[in-house]
């Protein structure tokens, strides 16, 4: 993210760190999950069905599978691994803060 | 029992089902009004937002679709159920946290602009109407069927139906309402998917049927077809990018449909309904998941629908025609103009026989037959109908009675045929109901509240939210009976212009803390701008698809990422919103503290 000025004084550093670490884990825990979705949906769907086609799964040709059954499938597996693993994230930037606020008082 | 009387049976039940659920959880304040008081459970949120979303179009007009285009109907899948991805990773969690009402809400706070607002508003309202044009036809259809009655009479019955339990119950009485829909589109879509699969392969799953051998023919399903069509001069079924359907076409139109998904203003407001931002994600979860077992069975239903039709037409004569022909001949929707050898000839070519009426009036048709029937005997006279109907592009078909009829197409039950009426007609008022509460929400809430009257009291609110809902339910019943050309088509732009409008400007709402009004503004105009040039260029100006051959229902991606790249563009000349905007930006990507919801009197405050 290009820069972090017009933070608000009253803001704890610490807590603007726990943040700031929280929003790089869940950039990249998207951006790994961004990039199956492209080579999933567009990749084999699409710009390489025509290749995959070539060979069969089942009784379906691979690209047409892809495109109408194989895409659907990944697709909500991608969803729930993004619901486990952000949830999982929520409760431990929710420990961090919690952790940072005992140390003040 | 008849067809008929099984149809009243099950339309009837479930209707009453539905309008006791809307009676039982009517409201009386704005918050419950519009977003459900925040407190239903992800799983029935899931199954309220995959109701919302199935629409007439993907129960009706989807398996259809597929039948027709083979391998790229994977396009309407893949865009469809893509665009939930983005959703759920980029916008979904971020605008819960937001916690105001709607889209336009989030532009104009993020981008402190009236103008922004303003654009996301008619966006809005844009789309929601070209999409329930398209629910109040799909009504339409079912009712002149089963029911006997005119088109134009079935529209006025959904237009009765949907105006009692949308402004009744609000979206508590549509959230709860959606979730029996759920359950009543989804059995009526499975249980003929099932029986047919049995019946043509013995494999009670349609997923896996969709490969397997067809009982007492040694072929694979998919094999057979390929063949057929090879015979009968059609293109390959599960061949991809044949003719007009290219790899970059192809391509374009998913991208599109799957950033215009994520840009809906009708399923995103579904977000807010839910407890907290963990909610949100799970619901984007178990939304996907319940509209994944529709779209999963929609390609086995499109192959067996394929074959059940070219076996059951091609070279018949009219006393072997099947019973369901005669029925669905009734309707205009499917046509036969014999070349007088009195077979039936269902091909790809100039040979085909098979027709549909389209948008051609009941006399237009009536002419072209009886010219046709002149050119049969040799009077100079005549015409010859086919060439007529083929030259207007309506060969074959229509393929939203693919679904309706495929029931009977196998010889199903008839009380299965009649659920599939009640499957369809869920389907259409659920989408249609939530999409007239978007307009309601954005007229009501975002132009005239945040707008034009910003002294309005609760109850005024209420008031326009429910008298906007009675102005667009007519207003789409109007546009049902006289659609503004081919309805599905019309839905695709939506979901193009949604693309090139809505999703840059959220998406670095949310992922930049740089990006200012200005940038984002102009981003918008162009965007959009260039998009419905050119839709209307194609469709109306007879312009060729000059940017790089991409066709109108995929050009939104070209608009998109003109949007990116003027916003993107711009943003280093222009200053990076103040502090109260950063402060907002961090609070969005931060998960802690999202309380119930801000209810409409803080959103008040926080301007």
């Amino acid at each position: 993210m290009p820069e972090t000025t017009g933070q608000p004084a009253h803001r704890d550093p610490r807590v603007v760190e726990a943040i700031d670490r929280y929003w790089k884990r869940n950039l990249s825990i998207m951006a790994v999950l961004l990039l199956i979705w492209a080579a999933v949906g567009l990749g084999a769907g699409v710009l390489f069905a025509d290749t995959l086609n070539a060979w069969s799964l089942g009784g379906i040709p691979l690209g047409f599978w892809f495109a109408q059954q194989g895409s659907i499938i990944v697709f909500v597996v991608l969803i729930l691994v993004y619901a486990l693993s952000l949830n999982r994230l929520d409760r431990q930037h929710h420990e961090d803060l919690a952790a940072i606020k005992r140390g003040q008082s | 029992m008849s067809v008929q009387i099984w149809t009243f049976l099950f339309v009837g039940l479930t209707f009453g089902l539905y309008l006791v659920i809307a009676w039982l959880s009517r409201v009386s304040d704005t918050k419950g009004f519009y977003v459900a008081g925040q407190g239903i459970p992800a799983a029935a949120n899931g199954m309220a937002t995959a109701a919302d979303w199935m629409s007439a179009a993907s129960f009706i007009s989807m398996a259809g679709i597929i039948s027709t285009l083979g391998y790229a109907g994977g396009m309407y899948l893949m865009g469809w159920t893509g665009g939930y991805v983005l959703l759920a990773l980029l916008l979904a969690p971020y605008l819960r946290k937001f916690g105001h009402f709607t889209v336009p809400d989030f532009i104009g706070d993020r981008y402190r602009s009236d103008t922004a607002r303003v654009v996301a508003v008619v966006c809005a309202i844009f789309v929601s109407f070209t999409y329930v044009a398209g629910q109040m036809r799909g009504v339409g259809i079912v009712f002149s069927r089963f029911l006997e009655v005119d088109v134009d009479v079935g529209v006025y019955i959904g237009v009765a139906i949907v105006f009692v339990y949308a402004t009744l119950g609000g979206m508590k009485g549509i959230t709860w309402t959606q979730v029996a829909q759920y359950w009543v589109l989804i059995t009526a879509f499975l249980t003929p998917a099932i029986a047919i699969s049995l019946q043509y392969t013995g494999t009670a799953i349609p997923q896996i049927g969709l490969g397997s051998e067809l009982i007492g023919q040694g072929t694979v399903l998919l094999d057979k077809l390929n063949q057929i069509h090879a015979d009968l001069g059609f293109a390959s079924y599960t061949e991809p990018f044949i003719g007009s359907w290219d790899k970059l076409n192809v391509f374009c139109v998913t991208l599109a449909l799957m950033a215009g998904t994520a840009g809906l203003p009708h399923v995103i407001v579904r977000f807010y309904t839910v407890k907290n931002v963990a909610a949100a994600r799970w619901s984007a979860f178990w939304a996907l998941l319940f509209i994944a077992l529709l779209y999963l069975t929609a390609p086995a239903i499109g192959a067996f629908a394929r074959y059940a039709m070219l076996d059951g037409l091609h070279g018949k004569t009219e006393a072997q025609l099947p019973e369901w022909f005669d029925s669905w001949e009734q309707t205009g929707l499917i046509l036969w103009l014999d070349d007088g050898d009195g077979q039936l000839a269902y091909t790809g070519t100039e040979t085909n026989e098979v027709f549909r009426s389209g948008n051609l009036g009941t006399s237009r048709v009536a002419e072209i037959k009886q010219n046709h029937e002149r050119w049969l005997q040799g009077d100079s006279a005549g015409r010859d109908g086919r060439a007529v109907l083929r030259q207007a592009g309506l060969s074959g078909p229509d393929r939203d009675i693919i679904v309706l009829a495929t029931p009977e197409m196998a010889g199903l039950a008839a009380w299965i045929i009649a659920f599939v009426a009640a499957g369809g007609l869920a389907a259409a008022l659920s989408t249609a109901s939530g999409l007239l509460l978007v307009i309601s929400s954005s007229v009501a809430h975002d132009l005239y509240f945040r707008i034009v009257n910003k002294e309005a009291s609760e109850s005024q609110r209420l008031l326009v939210g429910r008298g906007v809902i009675g102005v667009a339910v007519i207003v789409a019943g109007i546009l049902g009976i006289y659609p503004p050309g081919f309805v599905s088509q019309v839905v695709a732009f939506a979901f193009g212009l949604a693309a090139a409008s809505f999703f840059p400007v959220i998406v670095l709402g949310i992922f930049s803390k740089r990006v200012g009004t200005v940038p984002a503004v102009a981003g918008m105009i162009v965007g959009i701008g260039f998009t419905a040039t050119y839709i209307l260029g194609s469709v109306y100006g007879g312009w060729s698809h000059w940017a790089f051959g991409i066709g109108p229902q995929g050009i939104g991606v070209v608009g998109m990422v003109l949007n990116f790249a003027v916003t993107l563009g711009l943003t280093p000349f222009f200053p990076a919103p103040d502090e109260s905007v950063q402060e907002l930006i961090l609070s969005i990507r931060e998960p802690e503290g999202a309380g119930p919801g801000l209810d409409i009197e803080h959103s008040i405050e926080a301007d």
